[in-house]
């Protein structure tokens, strides 16, 4: 067992985990935070997709003990006070979800790729969720999504 | 609140979104009860072999392991074995199918026996220390091998590996082929697909032991037939049974069967007195989880020397696997009305041969045996365009029905609704043809390294399963109606309980819609419930492009009796007839007197105080109805593919995919337009990227996402949507199913589109997929031999 020490969705956490833990496994087990979901076991799908200080990685592919003095954000940390981050605003009115399964995923990875990249295309939306499937939606209104999350993050900015 | 706000046919967003986009979903992997066991299943690593042995031992000593089970421990388990509900024919064979193998296993996957274990991980190592004594015997993959002379057989007890021959014939086929001035006859494959729901499957059981109860989470499409078949095969009691299919994440058939992993945890759960759980792991899933198509097929038209056909014979094998699955054999069957397409004739011929091999069962996945009829027609109206020297729109326009109502087809059956021609015509105006055209002829001109190809398919597929009549006609082991229980509530929300089990298609939203309309009240105030034998008693799920056609029409004729029942409660209570009465917008007034009315909510309380009613009529304020169509719907449409091919690479990318569908009366816009989206994608993923494929030993080769080449959002193209609007008859609404239409559609439209562009060099055929290698090779081997 070792102790790790994070932060998730600003809540503090300090744990003992088996080194072998995936980050995916602890976020659900452990802390009950079963929004991260767990399409498969060759880190294909993103479907696990967290923010680590950040940065969008798959939480399937990170160890437990890698989030170490990290801070994490999931799913279930988007919304502030009740209010939607403009992902998930986006993803409702432009239809970026059926199943709904990929969707934590999708959002995590969105947020990631307008962090780097606050006015992408069309195309580098495309390429930029390339680790993230879903069988559902081909993608059409994912892309559509995402570039009316960045119109309006980018307002949102501008006004501020 | 009543209102006259119409939403049938709107821009209303889903209220499914809100606990999805949150992280709130309830799906069945997430699921945990106190004192929860977990399973795992030891599975074959071959193809064939007889099991002379099984030693559970070591892994019954693994830490935290309390269980092993062989399936020789579990056979006191099974009333009967893993249930098919489709025996297509008298004499089809139909192998016993246990949950866990006994004495042999017939396919890489076949679990051999069953560890249970405080957690997951402890299931899963323990797994690896099953010890089984396997005598490896010759395996069969692939339909060919399968019918060869001296093959291995995948049953012993069957002199050979055929399943059975199914055969329909509608008119004097011969006598067609006879007078015709032109045959052409064609062969193609289907691959053999992975549905991939991005979900894997999962099941929870709970049992209530001195009850002898089970609740049963899974990851289901059809959680009512489940209840039926889980009692059936484990000899439970049905009224014993819950079976809830909470947020299910994906399906396309792939969750629309009876599955040894949802049984096994139930048998287990009543064995052990403890609540069970099984969580599929992504490469596990591939080899335990259906796959789909798998098909060699013949196709042959007869045509005068214009092109008009007069005659189809259509004759197909189609790779069962191991075993048969819970529609198996009549998965292809459902093809079987559709290799004459949205066109004429005199004479239809078809067939199928049902063959079994040492492969993972397949089944029903999306289009479910629609998408191969469709990719025959499809191509062979091309290839029959050729050969008289008519072009691909000309040759489709000059063999349509005709436009009309109970459209007797060449196939046998009469489509509900038909206008193809105007379809066909507002897709060429959006495409932009003629012009397309001349680019292609100036890109071959000057030898461009990217040459343009144009792909039509102009699809018919039936769907709206069914009237339990003909599905009774068909051996189809099961009705084909759906039911809709509608209450309005006294605080004056309406509650909806519905048979269909939603698993991404919106239901929610779009039975709200229905309902608000049908009953005058707001949108937001109809909720709707499912999913859930004990809250829904009735239903027939969700498959085939059903749901809206059978299960949404049910819910609005349920909302037609509530509406009668509260003009008779309205009348009472303003003391006039019923007759004197007009509804309109969830209010009803006397006729000349508007200052005289009651809304739908007032009559609800009303009702439920019970305090006046008319003499005769119950308390409360609901109704149920049960609908079982007249017919089939016959969705229809055009597709149009434009790809650009690297003549270089043999790389084929999609310049530009059209869509125009006509699912009659649209209730959800953005739904259809998200269905369409999925469907699509689903198509081109057949035609250029996907293929399963398994060694000669029985070996799965495409054993994880690393390599069966699920597409992401990079591998596809914006498509291009738009709808003609021909509403159905065969239910009051003039809906059709539209889930599988984009998948039916679009395989073929991106191989005539492909072979299209080739066809300069003189190519003629093209496999599916499309890969790089295989379109360069087939660009080579068109050069070498024009060289």
């Amino acid at each position: 067992m070792t102790r790790i020490s994070l932060s998730v969705n600003g809540v503090q956490h300090e744990a003992d985990v088996e080194p072998r833990t995936l980050l995916a496994y602890f976020l659900r087990e452990r802390l009950g935070l079963t929004g991260t979901h767990i399409g498969c076991d060759t880190s294909s799908c993103g479907a696990c997709t967290v923010l680590l200080n950040g940065q969008s990685v798959k939480s399937c592919t990170a160890l437990a003990v890698q989030a170490d003095g990290a801070r994490v954000t999931t799913v279930e940390g988007l919304a502030e006070d009740g209010d939607w981050h403009p992902i998930q605003q986006a993803f409702h009115e432009h239809h970026g979800l059926q199943c709904g399964f990929c969707t934590p995923g999708m959002l995590m990875a969105s947020v990631g790729i307008l962090s780097e990249n606050p006015d992408p295309t069309d195309q580098e939306i495309r390429h930029a969720l390339e680790g993230n499937l879903c069988r559902c939606t081909g993608y059409q209104n994912i892309v559509n999504a995402v570039l009316a999350a960045a119109e309006d993050m980018r307002s949102s900015a501008a006004a501020s | 609140m009543a209102t006259a706000e119409r939403y049938v046919g709107g821009g209303v967003l889903r209220k499914e979104d809100p606990t999805l986009l949150t992280g709130q979903g309830s799906f069945v992997e997430s699921i945990t009860l106190p004192g929860m066991v977990h399973v795992a299943f030891a599975r074959s690593p071959y193809g064939a072999a007889r099991i002379n042995g099984i030693d559970t031992g070591a892994a019954a000593n693994a830490p935290g392991v309390l269980a092993v089970f062989t399936g020789e421990d579990l056979a006191g388990e099974w009333a009967a074995a893993l249930p098919m509900a489709w025996p297509v024919t008298e004499d089809i064979r139909i192998p016993d199918h246990w949950p866990v193998a006994r004495d042999a296993v017939r396919y890489v996957g076949d679990a051999v026996a069953v560890v249970v274990a405080e957690t997951r991980e402890q299931a899963i190592d323990a797994v690896d220390l099953v010890d089984v004594d396997y005598e490896v015997l010759p395996a069969v993959v692939d339909i060919e091998s399968a019918r060869a002379d001296g093959a291995a057989r995948v049953h012993e007890q069957f002199d050979s590996n055929d399943c059975y021959t199914w055969t329909h014939t509608n008119g004097d086929v011969d006598a067609a082929f006879a007078k015709a001035d032109v045959v052409i006859k064609e062969h193609y494959t289907q691959p053999r697909l992975i549905p991939n729901a991005i979900e894997p499957r999962a099941v929870v059981v709970q049992p209530t032991p001195a009850a002898g109860d089970f609740t049963v989470w899974s990851t289901t499409q059809i959680p009512h037939i489940a209840k039926v078949l889980f009692a059936l095969t484990a000899g439970i009691p049905e009224a014993k049974l819950r079976v809830i299919a909470p947020d299910v994440g994906g399906g396309f058939g792939s969750k629309l069967n009876i599955y040894a992993e949802d049984v096994t945890c139930l048998v287990l759960a009543r064995r052990l007195g403890v609540p069970t759980r099984w969580v599929a792991g992504r490469s596990e899933g591939y080899v335990a989880t259906i796959h789909g198509r798998d098909q060699i097929q013949e196709i042959e038209l007869a045509a005068d020397s214009a092109g008009k056909i007069l005659g189809y014979r259509a004759s197909i094998l189609a790779n069962m696997g191991a075993y048969l699955q819970l529609i198996t054999p009549g998965t292809p069957l459902l093809g079987g009305f559709l290799f004459c397409g949205s066109y004429g004739g005199e004479a239809y011929h078809f067939e199928c041969t049902g063959v079994f091999t040492n492969t993972t069962p397949t089944d029903a996945y999306r289009g479910a045996g629609r998408p191969e009829a469709t990719y025959a027609i499809e191509r062979a109206i091309d290839a029959l365009g050729r050969a008289v020297g008519v072009d691909p729109v000309e040759i489709r326009r000059r063999n349509f029905l005709p436009k009309g109502e109970m459209v007797e087809s060449p196939c046998g059956l009469a489509f509900d609704t038909t206008d193809y021609e105007t379809n066909l015509d507002h897709a060429v105006d959006l495409l932009g043809y003629e012009a397309l055209r001349a680019e292609q002829a100036e890109r071959r001109a000057r030898g461009a390294t990217r040459q343009l190809g144009i792909g039509f398919s102009t699809y018919v597929e039936m769907c709206g399963l069914a009237p339990s009549q003909v599905l009774g006609s068909l051996n189809y082991g099961a009705g084909g109606w759906d039911a809709a229980t509608v209450r309005i509530l006294p605080t004056g929300q309406a509650e909806v309980v519905t048979g269909s089990s939603p698993h991404g298609q919106g239901h929610v939203t779009s039975w709200s819609q229905i309902a608000a309309d049908a009953l005058g009240v707001s949108f937001e105030d109809v909720i709707v419930l499912h999913g859930d034998t004990q809250v829904a008693p009735h239903g027939m799920n969700t498959y085939g492009s059903r749901s809206l056609a059978v299960a949404g029409v049910a819910v609005h004729n349920a909302c037609g009796h509530v509406v009668e029942k509260a003009r008779r409660l309205a009348a009472h209570s303003l003391e006039v007839a019923p007759e004197d009465l007009e509804f309109e917008g969830g209010t009803f007034t006397v006729k000349g007197v508007p200052e005289r009315q009651t809304s739908i909510q007032e009559v609800a309380y009303a009702a439920w105080t019970a305090h006046s009613l008319p003499e005769g009529e119950e308390p409360g304020l609901t109704a149920h109805h049960v609908f079982d169509p007249p017919n089939f719907t016959f969705p229809f449409g055009t597709h149009v593919c434009v790809t650009e091919i690297d003549m270089e690479t043999g790389q084929v990318e999609i310049a530009r995919y059209l869509a125009v569908d006509d699912c009659g009366n649209v209730v959800n816009p953005q739904i259809v337009d998200g269905q369409v989206h999925g469907g699509v994608a689903q198509g081109i993923a057949a035609a250029l990227y996907e293929e399963a494929r398994y060694a000669e030993d029985g070996t799965l080769e495409t054993s994880s996402m690393l390599n069966y080449l699920v597409p992401s959002a990079a591998e596809m193209p914006v498509f291009e949507l738009d709808r003609t609007v021909t509403p159905s008859n065969s239910n009051p609404m003039g809906v059709k199913g539209i889930g599988e239409a984009g998948t039916i559609a679009s395989a073929p439209a991106v191989i005539n589109s492909v072979v299209d562009g080739l066809s300069h060099l003189g190519v003629t055929e093209m496999t599916m997929p499309a890969t790089p290698e295989r379109v360069w090779q087939t660009i080579q081997n068109a050069k070498g031999g024009a060289a």
